[in-house]
């Protein structure tokens, strides 16, 4: 059976096979062998596969069995925003007129490149109601380090150097504060409310002349709106603080409201989540990172700029953050979510977030009597149950996760947020049918009645998958990470 | 549109069930002032034709060129099947393995990546990938500070990639590492400065580069020793590609290898998505950041592959992190492991050959003209720098007008020239011939 | 319910130091190691290495979590449980009996300001 292949590529080598060809040498004479002293060269022989090209296809055609995608089936995946990723994008991403640029060339020799990567930037400054965009962080993570980057570098371009501590959310995920200690900047957690927004009590006394800013997401990971956040962004700039938007949520209100507005100064935005190019078993992505009117200046390097006469230039700026990548982030995701943009046009973006909160109310709604919910309201685009609502089963959060593999459905995001110890996080995103909802909630509901009817069944879980559950631990134990130290 | 499946009656029937009346109300509580009421000043609709036409348009406004410009994005040829093994949606539209059985696809080719990149550069193990090579080389002086404990003093050689250093010195900046830069004699290394640097005995790591920026092969005879004896750790940032022949930063005696994988087969697109690499000692494995796949068995024994030693990453591990990366560049590391799968260690000699014969033949007849010379008397490989007694602007101009990348431009004299396996002969001669007639 | 050696002294992070003479030999508590699971690295610090009370000097892994070691007294690393490099699941089977480090007190009256047996007890409700 196909799922049951288990050959690495390294267990098809033969000695003698190859898998590649190449041009013929058209010059005598210049030799390695001579050319570099023998102290320089390599002692050993690298032990990569020997394989035909038709060895190659197969075999990972097979690995690709084996794995489940936004394409194979429903990706409820909370926090990270597992919409349809249309091949529309990919095939512009490929155009041989883009992929053959070097980074090197002439601004005059890449005008459409420079234009596609001005209008991506000058759209998501429309989107998101800020003023200019990089798009050169490479992931979310990676715009949120630059985001701080640029929150320290305008408090230290005016000479405020005591602001070295950032607020986050006790909601917060994990990265936040990551980046933040990445960043130099010391964390204050600032405590939820019991419906899990930021408690603006708490906020207030955190407020001093050392806060460099705060970090927050809005909808928080929880899927609820920060109503409050008029009063918080009043609070924070009048402590002369900035505000950090994490992109994450940003699906959530795509359309309907914008973090300028809400009165953020710095955001990141996920391309592979809110504008669909796809999340590549975990990446390339990219992380654009936005700012309001008067930080463009600190937007890292190099920047791209038009002229007076429409002509796209590249811009190294003294004020800047700094340098965070090779050159312009991902470009060929850059093209990808322009062509997004660009299929959806200005009548179709601001349908996204509306779908996107419809489909996670309509599922929260219809499960919300056999899952423990424990914040009610409308939420966003995704919401969080704490387990079953049947608490004697000793069916855990895992299991159900594991369940649902068995069901054909990858599983949501769970344990976190850590607010709860059962968290099961879900977010159908606007691409999913009312259909294809209807069915995972009658899963769901099955899996909560098996839960209670037969556990053993949803606790050895799952029992159809190519594998089923891994030993963990012994991984941790004696880590074995290369073919090398998996042969001994 | 065609992305969003709702009809009319469905949108009423979920909004009943969700106990709503319209759309608006899936907003209710948001305050009014910061609902967004105007139109996105955005195009309107494409159509894929229109899509189709608008890229064409776009693309034409690019130059095509042959390309000799390298400074770490080198124009290799990428083989055919690469391209629909990486888009087939199973790879492409899944997440990182956080479901490792039903991620097996994922999680074991990237145990296939680490594998062959630690054959590369000797190194014992690798993490899952990061985004490029520079900011792998960032988090190379991060694991340092973070090893060495108390040390927040980090070398830094000139030689190294300028990209590279600068992605380097920010990262630094504003984690508080102290960067000092190794000067640079005759286009390598300085290794009395080194020395001299290290005597303070205040230094974390020593980040050097392998062909250096100017296309130079270093010769560290010593380096390692040199750092291990001051405790400072010795970082590698090295083009995996000429790994193939070179001598492995494993055996210069490194602690850290780094680099872009770009040179394996990937297209240039502009600077991106490339796949930075990141290995090290069997000692440092807990200092290394981002996802690592390790093999285990399931419960009834069968091999299997898993996402491991996760309680070092940024998630767990909060503010306490070293590193704040998330997910790797997994599809490009797709694509490099089925570049190295194809090429196999005779492949990438091959290609190194290849590269060095035409370089080597380039750096000849540059020479011949009478205006470049040589501006090192080093050992390269496919990369090289000339002096021009012309303005390398004007060469840069006048190569254009042919349709040819000439290089990079990295002083007011000075040329840098990569030639990879696919550049012919003609093209060579074509290039030579152009500088010869200005 | 997890078991609590008397004579020790607990910290509110879940670390115990036995007191011998001049040394404390310091590790995590049964309660500790239950919370944590599966323990498959401890990071321990070099000998010689100062430690001081309310500081962390290493950290215990388990497959999902990292929680940082906490030292309850002052003093010098004399001595690492060099057997949990290879070993690391002893905490998990006897972690009173599988310390992590020994430590020359610099100040024994630190210990007073520890939780006795009861005390601990008390504190993580059982």
């Amino acid at each position: 059976m196909i799922r049951n292949y288990d050959k690495l590529i390294f267990e098809l080598s033969k000695e003698g096979r190859v898998g590649y060809s190449l041009p013929k040498n058209e010059f005598d004479g210049y030799c390695m062998c001579s050319g570099i002293p023998a102290g320089l060269k390599r002692e050993t022989t690298p032990e990569l596969p020997e394989v035909t090209e038709f060895d190659v296809v197969r075999h990972y055609t097979n690995l690709s069995n084996k794995n489940f995608g936004v394409d194979t089936g429903f990706y409820p995946l909370g926090s990270c925003t597992m919409k349809y990723n249309p091949r529309i994008n990919e095939e512009m991403a490929s155009h041989p007129l883009f992929t053959s640029l070097h980074p090197a060339m002439p601004s005059e020799a890449v005008q459409g490149a420079l234009e596609v990567y001005y209008n991506l930037a000058e759209s998501l400054a429309e989107i998101s109601g800020l003023s200019a965009f990089t798009l050169n962080p490479y992931a979310g993570a990676h715009g949120e380090l630059t985001g701080l980057m640029i929150m320290r570098q305008y408090h230290i371009q005016r000479g405020d150097l005591k602001r070295t501590k950032v607020i986050v959310p006790d909601s917060a995920h994990g990265t936040n504060p990551a980046s933040a200690a990445v960043c130099g900047l010391e964390i204050v957690e600032v405590k939820s409310t019991a419906n899990g927004t930021v408690d603006v009590e708490d906020l207030k006394p955190l407020l001093d002349d050392t806060i460099a800013g705060i970090m927050m997401t809005n909808p928080n990971t929880l899927g609820i709106f920060e109503t409050e956040i008029p009063e918080i962004s009043r609070l924070v700039h009048e402590c002369g603080g900035l505000l950090y938007y994490d992109g994450a949520n940003l699906n959530a209100v795509l359309g309907k409201c914008r973090p300028g507005d809400m009165g953020f100064d710095i955001m990141h935005i996920n391309l592979h989540k809110t504008f669909s190019t796809p999340h590549g078993g975990g990446g390339p992505g990219d992380g654009p990172v936005g700012v309001r009117a008067g930080l463009e200046a600190y937007l890292p390097n190099p920047q791209v700029k038009k002229d007076s006469e429409g002509r796209f230039y590249l811009h190294t700026d003294d004020n800047s953050a700094g340098s965070v990548s090779n050159f312009l982030g991902n470009f060929g995701v850059i093209i990808r979510a322009y062509t997004y943009i660009l299929t959806l046009g200005r009548e179709n973006v601001k349908m996204v977030g509306p779908l996107a909160v419809l489909n996670a109310n309509y599922v929260k709604e219809s499960l919300k009597s056999e899952y423990y919910l424990p914040i009610e309201g409308v939420c966003k685009h995704e919401f969080v149950f704490d387990g079953l609502a049947d608490k004697s089963t000793g069916v855990t959060t895992l299991d159900i996760a594991k369940r649902l593999l068995d069901y054909g459905y990858h599983a949501p995001t769970i344990y976190f947020p850590l607010l709860f110890h059962q968290s099961i996080m879900i977010e159908p995103t606007e691409t999913e049918s009312k259909e294809t909802l209807d069915e995972f909630i009658a899963v769901m509901k099955k899996v909560a009645k098996e839960a209670i009817e037969n556990p053993d069944v949803v606790k050895s879980a799952p029992h159809t998958t190519p594998v089923r559950r891994l030993d963990e631990t012994t991984a941790a134990r004696f880590p074995k990470t290369t073919y090398k130290q998996m042969k001994g | 549109m065609k992305y969003f499946p709702h009809t009319q009656d469905d949108i009423e029937q979920m909004l009943s069930v969700a106990g709503l009346k319209s759309m608006d109300e899936l907003y209710g509580e948001i305050p009014e002032q910061l609902l967004f009421k105007r139109e996105f000043a955005l195009p309107e609709a494409m159509s894929e034709v229109e899509i189709r036409s608008f890229f064409d348009t776009l693309g034409k406004k690019n130059s095509q060129l042959v390309c000799f410009a390298g400074a770490g994005v080198e124009d290799h040829y990428s083989p055919s099947i690469i391209n629909p093994i990486i888009s087939r949606g199973e790879f492409l539209t899944a997440y990182t393995p956080y479901q490792p059985e039903i991620s097996q696809g994922t999680l074991q080719y990237i145990f296939e990546y680490q594998s062959m990149i630690c054959e590369l550069t000797g190194m014992d193990v690798t993490n899952a990938s990061m985004y490029d090579g520079c900011t792998a080389t960032a988090e190379a002086m991060m694991m340092c500070v973070a090893a060495a404990k108390k040390r927040n003093k980090v070398l830094l050689s000139a030689t190294v990639n300028p990209r590279v250093r600068a992605v380097v010195e920010t990262y630094a900046k504003y984690n508080g590492v102290v960067v000092e830069t190794v000067v640079e004699k005759d286009g390598v290394t300085d290794l009395a400065d080194l020395q001299a640097k290290l005597a303070g005995d205040d230094v974390a790591g020593v980040i050097l580069a392998q062909p250096n920026f100017y296309g130079i092969i270093e010769d560290y005879s010593g380096v390692a020793d040199m750092c291990h004896s001051k405790k400072a750790l010795m970082v590698m940032n090295a083009n995996p590609s000429a790994l193939a022949v070179l001598k492995t930063p494993a055996e210069w005696g490194a602690d850290v290898a780094c680099g872009d994988g770009q040179t394996l087969g990937i297209p240039m697109s502009y600077g991106g998505p490339y796949v930075g690499y990141l290995a090290c000692t069997n000692a440092l494995v807990r200092k290394l950041p981002g996802r690592i796949v390790g093999s285990t068995t399931d419960v009834d024994g069968k091999r299997a592959f898993v996402l491991t030693l996760q309680a070092r990453e940024q998630h767990i591990r909060r503010e306490k992190a070293n590193s704040n990366i998330c997910s790797n560049q997994s599809l490009m590391a797709l694509y490099v492991t089925i570049y190295m799968s194809l090429m196999g260690n005779k492949g990438l000699k091959e290609v190194n050959k290849l590269s060095y014969a035409g370089a080597h033949y380039l750096a000849e007849q540059l020479v011949a003209t009478g205006k470049c010379t040589m501006a090192f008397d080093k050992p390269f490989l496919n990369e090289f720098a000339v002096k021009t007694t012309v303005c390398p602007k004007q060469i840069q101009a006048a190569l254009l007008q042919k349709g040819i990348l000439g290089g990079v431009r990295i002083a007011d004299d000075m040329l840098l020239l990569c030639v990879t396996e696919q550049r012919t002969k003609a093209q060579i001669d074509m290039l030579v011939e152009t500088i010869k007639n200005i | 319910m997890s078991k609590i050696v008397e004579g020790l002294f607990y910290a509110e992070s879940h670390e115990y130091v036995k007191i011998e003479g001049e040394f404390g030999y310091v590790g995590i508590t049964d309660y500790a190691q239950h919370e944590l699971g599966n323990v498959v690295y401890v990071d321990m610090p070099d000998v010689d290495d100062e430690v001081e009370a309310g500081e962390d000097f290493g950290a215990v892994e388990s497959v999902k979590a990292a929680s940082d070691l906490i030292s309850p007294v002052s003093g010098t690393v004399v001595e690492v449980n060099e057997a949990l490099n290879d070993s690391p699941e002893l905490v998990n089977a006897d972690p009173y009996a599988n310390w992590i480090i020994k430590v020359q007190l610099s100040d024994a009256s630190e210990a007073q300001k520890l939780m006795d047996a009861a005390a601990y007890k008390a504190f993580i409700g059982e």
